[in-house]
């Protein structure tokens, strides 16, 4: 084979589900693991989080409002989406990362069944989450959970589509919205996610992410009055205080987890409504 | 037609109130350094000296309900955890004429509400959460059976007792030990409940009580040997506190402020919601942060509601507490009042109507006829800012739609009221609501077995219910 020259991919941010470039002009060399350049990321700015969470915003109240069977579907159909380019995804995290092809495609499989997993608890969590309420009185009280609104996610560093998947699906999962970073050091991985989502009937708007630098985006996304919660996972702890501190504003509901498939990852961003209504004729 | 009333007091020979108080540390009476008069709210009568706790006052309090949780506390089995708390539960019904009398004198609530609403509902908190204490296995998708440890608790005054009680039993059934500190205006009751540990032979240290001012409260939030600090309270205090613990390991549950929405629907039955409108506004004088404080009213029924409103509030038997005909109180206290002032007076002058119910207020004490706004848009502050009184701005709509949009536009999301006879449509705006709490066809219900608590602005977690524990349970899914 002589002379054909790689047809390279372009790597943009996904929001309101377009891939536009970052309104900044901005982007930042992705290089392997030896330093070798595979693309030039977006950077995004505030101004991109900010239309990120304009269009979680505007999408949320129809996707809460999508019946939880509809909702496990479409997160199924994901699952469906990503193991037929599992390849594809295996070879972006080696290059990335540097960890073997086996390894790679672990990444890969293990994202896949995780997506599985939560796509389960759609219309499942509610009715263990949720009771009845025995009050002394004539009344029928009951509590269910629901989805919390916008939810911003810093994904980790390492395991750059595993890490992103499970931060996303349990956010998603109940009607939330979601409004991503994807890991500073290896962001392909969820840019390309972003295709594998455009084609699996999530509405636009529902997930949207961003590439860029922890350290310029994290402090924005706790300050934003239209998030209502946010998952810090990714970022190192010690920065934990500080994001917690900013988000007090508008009493932000900030939360990191260490275990990737625990139905608590949904809850976290889950309310809890208790209903009264009187009993009688 | 005018209903005279002979006057019905409530004895108060059953209270005997110290003239100076300490601090209730490791089952002993310690004496503060500093003190603060606390005054009957109706009437200006210095009632007791209370300590003012310093921050070694609350040092020595975490350090007694440190040792009690090593020592003590989280060696007893749950089983016998809840036998202390069933023997609360009792002691509080036993001693349930006193504290109603004490909490009225203190707070300036009526008489009616702290024997009826209070006291009962205290004890009830008690022995619900008594029963959790050997099941916490079972408390949840993904809960813990391990306390934080030492819990600080800061409280509100507007229901002293109740809220003492939402926070001690839920952190005594989950086995954490409790530094509390009652709010500055009300402290009677919880040093009363002092009393009623002592007689329930609880293990010493395990609950300390702390009286002071917010210098006080202070202390406890950033005291290092706290696991988790609860508080209930106002949105701004609230935030001041997330602020304080965000650099720690601490854990945090918030109940803030609220503005809730009552909304009217064009088919609900007009004197039932009448009824409803007064309770949700006027219980306890409207110092309740779940208060249906603005009443979002469909245009098509709006005269016809106003009118019987109006009626209603005319009836409205406004003085001593004591007395067991009144309804609505004296205002907590002097600051209180003067917050009520100021933000009606902005109702004012913002251009919305106001409206007072026709009635004598006594000449001595803190008191605030119950008055309306009408006219009012999503703009004015007395449509935005929590009031605490007995204030009530009225908003109209014609879609339900509109009424969604108007309920939810608040920063706040802890109560909101549904008045309508179409079960489709309460379940409808019932999902719609931004809200923790949503009564339908009722309003301002309290239970144990009830999680009550914000969305958005109005705090973190839930007090009661199953949903309530897992706030005291480490690193526990709701």
């Amino acid at each position: 084979m002589s002379g054909r020259l790689e047809v390279m991919k372009t790597y943009k941010l996904y929001i309101n589900g377009a891939f536009p470039r970052t309104e900044s002009g901005r982007s930042y060399e992705i290089t392997s693991n030896k330093g070798e350049f595979l693309a030039n990321a977006c950077l995004a700015s505030r101004k991109d989080l900010r239309d990120a969470v304009v269009a979680a915003r505007s999408a949320q109240p129809g996707w809460a409002k999508a019946t939880a069977f509809n909702r496990g579907q479409i997160m199924y159909r994901i699952a469906e989406m990503l193991e037929g380019r599992s390849d594809q995804f295996a070879q972006e995290i080696s290059l990335q990362t540097g960890a073997t092809a086996k390894e790679s495609l672990q990444e890969v499989i293990d994202s896949v069944d995780l997506l599985v997993w939560y796509a389960g608890w759609s219309d499942k969590l509610p009715s263990l989450a949720g009771s009845t309420n025995p009050v002394s009185g004539p009344f029928y009280n009951f509590t269910v959970p629901e989805a919390l609104g916008v939810v911003g996610a810093i994904a980790p560093i390492d395991k750059p589509l595993l890490g992103f998947v499970a931060a996303v699906a349990p956010i998603l999962v109940s009607g939330n919205t979601a409004v991503t970073l994807a890991s500073s050091s290896a962001p392909l991985s969820a840019i390309s996610f972003a295709e594998v989502v455009a084609t699996s009937d999530l509405p636009h708007g529902v997930l949207n992410i961003l590439s860029g630098q922890q350290v310029e985006l994290a402090p924005w996304f706790a300050s934003h009055m239209d998030i209502d919660a946010l998952d810090i996972s990714g970022l190192p702890i010690d920065q934990h205080g500080a994001i917690k501190e900013a988000g007090v504003e508008n009493l932000k509901r900030i939360s990191s987890f260490t275990k990737r498939n625990e139905p608590g990852r949904i809850l976290a961003f889950m309310e809890a409504k208790t209903v009264w209504h009187p009993i009688g004729n | 037609m005018n209903f005279e009333y002979a006057a019905a007091p409530e004895s108060r020979s059953v209270v005997k109130i110290d003239p100076i108080y300490g601090h209730f540390i490791n089952g002993k009476w310690v004496k503060g350094s500093a003190h603060f008069n606390s005054i009957n709210p109706a009437t200006e009568e210095v009632l007791s000296s209370i300590a003012l706790g310093s921050s070694a006052d609350v040092d020595a309090a975490v350090k007694a309900a440190r040792n009690a949780f090593d020592k003590s506390w989280s060696k007893l089995s749950g089983r016998e955890r809840g036998k202390y708390l069933f023997r609360i539960a009792r002691i509080m019904q036993e001693r349930a004429r006193e504290f109603a009398v004490l909490e009225t004198l203190d707070n300036g609530k009526p008489i009616r509400e702290s024997r009826d609403v209070d006291v009962p509902l205290s004890a009830a908190h008690f022995f619900y959460h008594a029963g959790w204490a050997d099941k916490l296995e079972y408390a949840g998708v993904e809960t813990t059976t391990a306390p934080h440890g030492v819990v600080g608790q800061i409280i509100p005054w507007n229901f002293p007792l109740l809220m003492l009680a939402w926070k001690v039993a839920p952190a005594l059934a989950t086995g954490n030990t409790v530094v509390l500190k009652p709010a500055e205006t009300t402290s009677l009751t919880a040093l009363l409940f002092a009393q009623v540990c002592q007689q329930a032979g609880l293990p010493d240290g395990v609950v300390n009580i702390v009286t002071g001012d917010g210098t006080t409260g202070s202390a406890i939030v950033n005291h290092p040997g706290i696991d988790k600090i609860a508080f209930t309270g106002s949105t701004e205090v609230g935030k001041l506190i997330a602020r304080a613990v965000s650099p720690t390991n601490k854990s945090l549950t918030l109940e803030l402020g609220g503005k809730g929405a009552n909304i009217v629907f064009g088919d609900a039955a007009i004197d039932e919601t009448v009824e409803g409108i007064v309770n949700g506004i006027f219980f306890n004088q409207g110092h309740v942060c779940c208060a249906g404080s603005r009443l979002i009213l469909q245009e098509s029924i709006a005269d016809e509601v106003l009118e019987k409103l109006k009626r209603r509030m005319d009836k409205i038997r406004v003085g001593d507490p004591l007395d067991k005909n009144t309804d609505l109180g004296a205002i907590n206290s002097a600051e209180q009042l003067a917050k009520i002032r100021e933000l009606t007076a902005a109702g004012e002058a913002e251009g919305a109507g106001r409206w007072s119910a026709n009635c004598a207020l006594p000449e001595n004490g803190f008191w605030f006829a119950p008055t309306i706004f009408t006219g009012v848009t999503q703009a004015h502050r007395i449509a935005r800012e929590e009031i605490f009184g007995p204030v009530l701005s009225i908003l109209t709509f014609r879609t339900p739609a509109e009424a969604i949009e108007k309920a939810n536009n608040t920063p706040f999301g802890l109560s909101a009221g549904i008045w309508s006879e179409k079960g489709s449509n309460i379940l409808w705006a019932t999902q719609q609501l931004r809200a923790g709490v949503i009564w339908a066809n009722t309003f301002n219900k309290f239970d144990p077995a009830s999680p009550f608590g914000g969305y958005k602005e109005s705090g973190w977690g839930r007090e009661g219910g199953r949903h309530g524990l897992s706030a005291y349970l480490k690193g526990s899914a709701k």
